[in-house]
């Protein structure tokens, strides 16, 4: 017989979202399951050794497996029960309102959760080679940035001897050096765009430290060897096309990619929640609820972040929706949120006339002089300046309800400016 | 001497300038937003340092390896050395996120501490 148990809200995933939420819900009262299928809570911070998380929120400088484990024992305190080892594979919406879960592990076997509200925080997954189609064979030695900083960072294993890295976001040079303080020749990062995808912080204590050379506009066109990687060529790019008559070629017998993360929907579309093809991620309103009523979304199963601090943010704000919705409160009307020039997505998708709202946004220009601006019906009603943006940096503004009681439709734009 | 530098103590990353006579006296540093950048600028021009995050094999037998870090930034000279002590020790457990693991490494003042708690 399938075993049964019910809670009041069911989270799947234990990472900075799943475990902020759950800390929330259990101390507002509500009885809360979180369920993760990694044999340990903390989700991707537990491979992310690294220092540079919860300055915002801890002000202070922890690595990953700090943060997660004051997260889990902040969730647990508050009461929550956390389920490692267990994976979600079936999330349904019953005719009553409620929600069954099929969840199914190695030790307890299948068990049916029911719940009054789930929380997605499933988190994200990496961009792979086969996304952005680089020609050649398929020898062993290729890695995405991710799968090789847990094999290194949690068992210990070194993926080869020299390697190169493509994308220079914060994932691809945090591994430039890790991979150089294990004894690995890290040969060179190359980054498609003119700029560097991640901070400046880390190009210099990542790569310069190392005297690791990073090639712009620059990308890999061909990865060479039949069994194991023996090199890769690069070549420059101008306007988007590979000067193939320039490119010149590196021996190594590892490559990363670290070209972008999406977000892990799976479960969510099955469920009927309707994606933002801008973020990959549920589309949601104010409250951080999806299109099917119930089912709330907070971190990088949302939009990918760049800190976990605001993972853990976003992640309270939905759970704390989600208890109000559960005690009966009326969520209120929807008013669309949409973005033109320069922005490629806003979160939430809807606003409330009268309440104080927070937005995230991506730009999609580097810029050193930039302007917001939000205009509701027809009127610019509020402006901010920015004197960097982008398309690494998430945006993330607070507008005041004494700004939004008009209801209507509210658009923001991002100006370039001299 | 003249030499541009890059603060890396917060995300903003402000491009610094620093100016000084002989042995780094009368130091003048410029282009930081807040006082922590033209304290960086001394400290990487006269004694750069680095907080170091690392795995060591552990004895445990859901996580074959431990994270551990400093517990305040090490002299750049010294990472190589530390790094070399880490790669040939052994945690053995239980131990606890904070506990030491290595006390005064060769009399720097920094500490190796746990970055997480192991019990089994
Ligand atoms: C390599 C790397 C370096 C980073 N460096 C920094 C940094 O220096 N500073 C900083 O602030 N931030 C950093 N970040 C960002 C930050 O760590 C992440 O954005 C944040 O931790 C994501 O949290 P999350 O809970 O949304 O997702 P995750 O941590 O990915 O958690 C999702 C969890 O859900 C589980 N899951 C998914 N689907 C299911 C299912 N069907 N059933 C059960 N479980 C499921 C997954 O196994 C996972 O454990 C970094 C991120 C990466 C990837
Ligand atoms: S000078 Fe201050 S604001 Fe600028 S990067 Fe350094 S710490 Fe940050």
């Amino acid at each position: 017989m399938i075993q049964e148990e019910s809670f009041d809200i069911a989270v799947i995933g234990a990472g900075a979202a799943g475990l902020a939420a759950a800390a929330e819900t259990s101390s507002a009262g509500k009885t809360t399951l979180v369920i993760d299928r990694e044999d340990h809570p903390g989700g991707i911070l537990r491979q992310c050794i690294h220092n540079g998380f919860g300055l915002r929120y801890f002000k202070e400088e922890l690595t990953g497996p700090e943060y997660a484990e004051r997260f889990t024992e902040k969730a647990l305190k508050a009461g929550a029960k956390i389920r490692s080892g267990t994976s979600v594979t079936s999330l349904v919406k019953e005719a009553d309102g409620t929600f069954t879960l099929i969840a199914l592990s190695s030790r307890e076997g299948v068990r049916k959760i029911h719940a009054r509200a789930v929380i997605l925080a499933m988190g994200c997954g990496e961009r792979s080679r086969g996304n952005i189609a680089v020609p050649g064979s398929r020898p062993a030695g290729v890695f995405t940035a991710g799968a090789a900083q847990k094999l290194l960072n949690t068992e210990g294993i070194l993926p080869g001897k020299k390697a190169v890295i493509v994308g220079s976001g914060d994932i691809g040079l945090i591994m430039a050096r890790r991979l150089s303080w294990t004894g690995i020749e890290v040969k060179a990062v190359v980054e498609i765009m003119p700029y560097p995808a991640g901070l400046v912080r880390n190009i210099v204590q990542c790569l310069d430290d190392f005297g690791i050379p990073l090639y712009l506009e620059h990308s890999v066109v061909n990865i060479l060897g039949r069994e194991r990687v023996e090199g890769v060529e690069i070549a420059p790019f101008s306007g988007g096309i590979p000067q193939m008559e320039q490119k010149f070629q590196v021996e190594c017998d590892t490559v990363l990619f670290s070209v972008g993360l999406i977000p892990e929907n799976e479960l969510s579309r099955s469920a009927g929640v309707k994606l933002n093809p801008s973020t990959g991620g549920p589309l949601v309103d104010s409250n951080y609820e999806t299109t099917v009523p119930g089912i709330f979304a907070g971190g990088n199963v949302l939009h990918v972040h760049d800190l976990a601090d605001f993972v853990s943010e976003e992640a309270e704000n939905a759970a704390k929706m989600a208890v109000r919705r559960l005690d009966g409160e009326d969520c209120g009307e929807k008013n669309p949120v949409k973005v033109e020039s320069n922005l490629k997505y806003v979160i939430p998708n809807t606003y409330q006339s009268g309440r104080k709202t927070r937005f995230a946004f991506r730009s999609l220009i580097v810029s050193n002089q930039a302007e917001l601006e939000a205009e509701l019906n027809g009127k610019v009603i509020w402006k901010k300046h920015y004197s960097t943006v982008r398309p690494s940096e998430m945006i993330l503004v607070e507008l005041d309800g004494k700004l939004l009681q008009e209801k209507g439709e509210l658009i923001f734009r991002l100006k370039k400016g001299e | 001497m003249k030499q541009e530098l890059i603060c890396i103590r917060c995300p903003f990353g402000c491009r610094l300038s620093a100016e000084w006579n002989g042995n780094f006296e009368n130091l003048k540093i410029t282009g930081n937003q807040c006082p922590r950048g033209a304290a960086y600028a001394r400290q990487e021009l006269c004694d750069p340092r680095r907080i170091v995050t690392a795995v060591v094999a552990c004895n445990s037998k859901e996580q074959p390896y431990a994270p551990v870090r400093t517990d305040r930034e090490l002299p750049k000279n010294l990472i190589a050395p530390l790094l070399n002590t880490l790669y040939r020790m052994r945690v053995d457990i239980p131990v606890k996120m904070g506990d030491i693991f290595i006390e005064n490494f060769q009399d720097s003042n920094v500490n190796v501490i746990f970055s997480s708690t192991i019990k089994r």
